[in-house]
């Protein structure tokens, strides 16, 4: 266990949470600012993916894949809204879960029906295919360094959009009290449209950069869509800021558990027995981390203003 | 009176009726997940299998053939259900799945206790090889541990030193690092288990770099796969012999692509398999199917000339069971991978081959034999089933 190697796995940590926060943040959005859960969310982020590939295909350009599946996320997701979740906002949270349970199942199956059961490819680009050497034996390709690159401007332009714009502070008032901005004489229809159209493409934006590092198959989001509830839960629902670092901590420590949790548990156990208890513990350790902020601060760690 | 005259006459009849479709068709059903992310390898097993009818000419062993096709969705309670289905309300002659070996313990009994012949084209799972085997029974694929063992065996006759083993962590995962370890004499430089189905593999990658080990044997299937073999290349670790299985296959390499090439596997067969029958079944596969058949397509195919190959022998007279599976178990067929005999209980004794993954000329991808590795293997279980 070498400082090295606990360097690296600290930087696997950071870019697994960056590649959760860019899933978290249309979620949380969605989540605070409208209070509509959207289990659908990890659905549209597998859309991103597959949109990204078929315009892949069209245009053999991957920024240009990346740049027409963002618009086309958004359009969808915008579909979405006026055909099944705009009935829901006033529903209690057991429907909405249903129904958006539904258009999970109903969008993983028209995805397989469309493009196949078969996992699909997306090449990583020529201009960031290279890697530089990270440690011994190990490389870094350039990619994952665009992704880490592309989470902190998505982190920073959403926080100069929640904080520094007139749309953003409507936002922040729709997440504390939506009836009195409505009162108000805010289109709170519009607004939510306008926030569940930029949930649907920074969904469907994780999507299209994910597909050269990640499997493209349906039912991809459902893993996903789990990871992203604890990271909003953990850092407080509808805060950019608290998904931002929920996310990095929930990839930090889900990647030293896996990496070192074995390891330690072999100081004191016998190793056929570490090597039973070990992964299962690593496995637990984010939802462990979820409970204790839970019991300690039920809100999460930054609670939207008003809803603590 | 009137009452017995009317039940014998219609037991008269039904007996009719049912010897009538005995002497003129055959009924079988695939039981195979179609649904959910691993529906790819189920449709492999239902285009294998109607291929194989097709070459028969639509008439295995020369009985009129109606396939019907169960999605047992990768869970046991309805793959349950529907094995009583095909049984009780379909009743078919032969069930020929599932996928999964969890799937394949949940229907073995609903379907071989009502006597219906049941062909696995996949799942070997280890109890069935051993003291669960049954008379009904038969697999047209291999026992599990089976193909881990070609590469224990392979990185052993390598003479690599020290290897690194990567699996997810549920029982088939052990099963397969087993597997491995079971000829394999080397140091283990560490043994890692993964939650299923997780997306990024950067933790392990780092630790497999920090531990510079001779050889990387993994069993990572489906999308996970996917993902690491994306990623290990990425990483620069490909300096690395990349030894798997179920990982590097016909039905992940359309999406692996390059990032596969040169991996190895253990495999009864490949694309490139040199028989005259494997020629025209890969052939005619892509013709009909548009991709390159896998395994499971290969197995499911050899399960159809097996049926076709035993109704035959016994002149299409299905009701004799005990003749029926004397005729199955001698294997009167030639099975695409070249030699292939059913052993005492009903699993193949074959040959196993070391398989890399290629790119060929036409730009699709598939596996190729590189050695052979194992010549007429049998499992390790056939001395606990007490059939002869």
């Amino acid at each position: 266990m070498s400082t090295s190697l606990i360097v690296v796995q600290l930087f696997n940590g950071l870019q697994l949470g960056i590649l959760l926060f860019l899933v978290a943040a249309g979620l949380t959005l969605v989540f605070g600012v409208m209070d509509f859960i959207n289990l659908a969310h990890g659905v549209q982020y597998m859309l991103g993916a597959y949109l990204a590939v078929m315009f892949y295909g069209l245009t053999g350009s991957f920024f240009a894949a990346v740049a027409l599946a963002l618009p086309a996320s958004m359009l969808f997701g915008l579909l979405l809204e006026v055909l099944v979740f705009r009935h829901l906002y006033e529903r209690d949270h057991l429907e909405q879960v249903l129904a958006t349970f539904g258009v999970i199942l109903f969008l993983n199956q028209a995805v397989k029906i469309v493009w196949g059961a078969a996992p699909l490819n997306m090449p990583i680009p020529n201009i960031l295919s290279g890697s530089v050497p990270l440690m011994d034996g190990l490389r870094y390709p350039i990619y994952r360094f665009a992704i880490i690159a592309a989470g902190l401007s998505v982190a920073a332009a959403l926080y100069l959009f929640v904080n520094a714009t007139r749309v953003g502070m409507l936002v922040r008032a729709g997440a504390t009290n939506a009836p009195m901005v409505s009162a108000l004489g805010v289109d709170i229809k519009r607004l939510f449209m306008i926030v569940f159209g930029c949930g649907a493409m920074l969904a469907g934006f994780a999507g299209a950069i994910v597909a050269p590092i990640l499997s493209v198959e349906p039912g991809m989001g459902d893993q996903i869509l789990i990871l992203a509830f604890v990271v909003i839960v953990i850092g407080g629902i509808g805060s950019i800021r608290g998904a931002f670092v929920a996310a990095v901590l929930v990839g930090v420590i889900d990647t030293l558990g896996r990496s070192f949790m074995t390891d330690t548990l072999r100081l004191f156990l016998a190793p056929g027995t570490a090597r039973a208890i070990g992964p299962a513990l690593a496995s637990m350790t984010i939802y462990v981390l979820m409970a204790v902020v839970l019991a300690v601060r039920p809100a999460g760690l930054f609670p939207a203003k008003g809803r603590a | 009176m009137t009452r017995h005259l009317i039940g014998a006459a219609a037991l008269g009849v039904a007996t009719l009726l049912a010897t009538a479709a005995q002497a003129q068709e055959i009924k079988i059903g695939i039981m195979a997940v179609l649904s959910g992310p691993q529906a790819v390898l189920g449709g492999q097993v239902r285009d294998g299998f109607n291929l194989g009818v097709k070459h028969a000419g639509g008439r295995l062993g020369g009985l009129q053939t109606s396939v019907v096709v169960q999605d047992d969705e990768l869970k046991p309670d309805v793959a349950v259900s529907k094995a009583k289905q095909l049984v009780e309300r379909d009743k078919v002659d032969f069930v020929v799945g599932p996928i999964f070996s969890n799937i394949l313990m949940a229907i073995v009994k609903p379907i071989t206790e009502a006597n219906v012949f049941l062909i696995s084209p996949n799942a070997g799972a280890s109890p069935l090889a051993g003291k669960g085997c049954s008379p009904f029974f038969f697999a047209t694929s291999y026992q599990n541990d089976q193909p881990p063992e070609v590469l224990g065996k392979y990185a052993q006759d390598k003479g690599f030193k020290k290897a690194f083993l990567l699996a997810p962590n549920y029982q088939a995962g052990k099963d397969m690092i087993g597997g491995f370890k079971k000829h394999f004499r080397g140091e283990i430089a560490d043994e890692v288990y993964t939650p299923l189905g997780q997306l990024d593999f950067s933790a392990e990658l780092a630790k497999i770099a920090a531990a510079k080990p001779d050889a990387f044997f993994v069993f990572m299937p489906g999308g996970m796969g996917v993902n690491l073999v994306k990623q290990y290349r990425q990483a620069g670790l490909d300096t690395i012999p990349f030894l798997s299985v179920f990982t590097v296959d016909e039905s992940t390499l359309p999406a692996q692509q390059d990032a596969a090439v040169g991996f190895y596997s253990g495999m009864t067969w490949a694309p490139n398999t040199d028989t005259p029958q494997n020629k025209k079944f890969v052939a005619d596969f892509e013709k009909e199917y548009g991709y390159v058949p896998g395994s499971y397509a290969m197995q499911a195919y050899d399960a159809a000339q097996l049926i076709d190959s035993a109704v035959k022998a016994v002149g299409g007279k299905l009701s004799d069971k005990d003749a029926l599976r004397a005729a199955i178990k001698k294997a009167d067929f030639k099975s695409v991978r070249g030699s292939f005999k059913f052993n005492s209980n009903g699993f193949p004794v074959q040959d196993f081959y070391l398989v890399k993954v290629a790119k060929r000329p036409d730009g699709k991808f598939q596996t190729e034999i590189v050695q052979k590795v194992f010549e007429g293997a049998a499992d390790s279980y056939a001395a606990e089933c007490g059939l002869k």
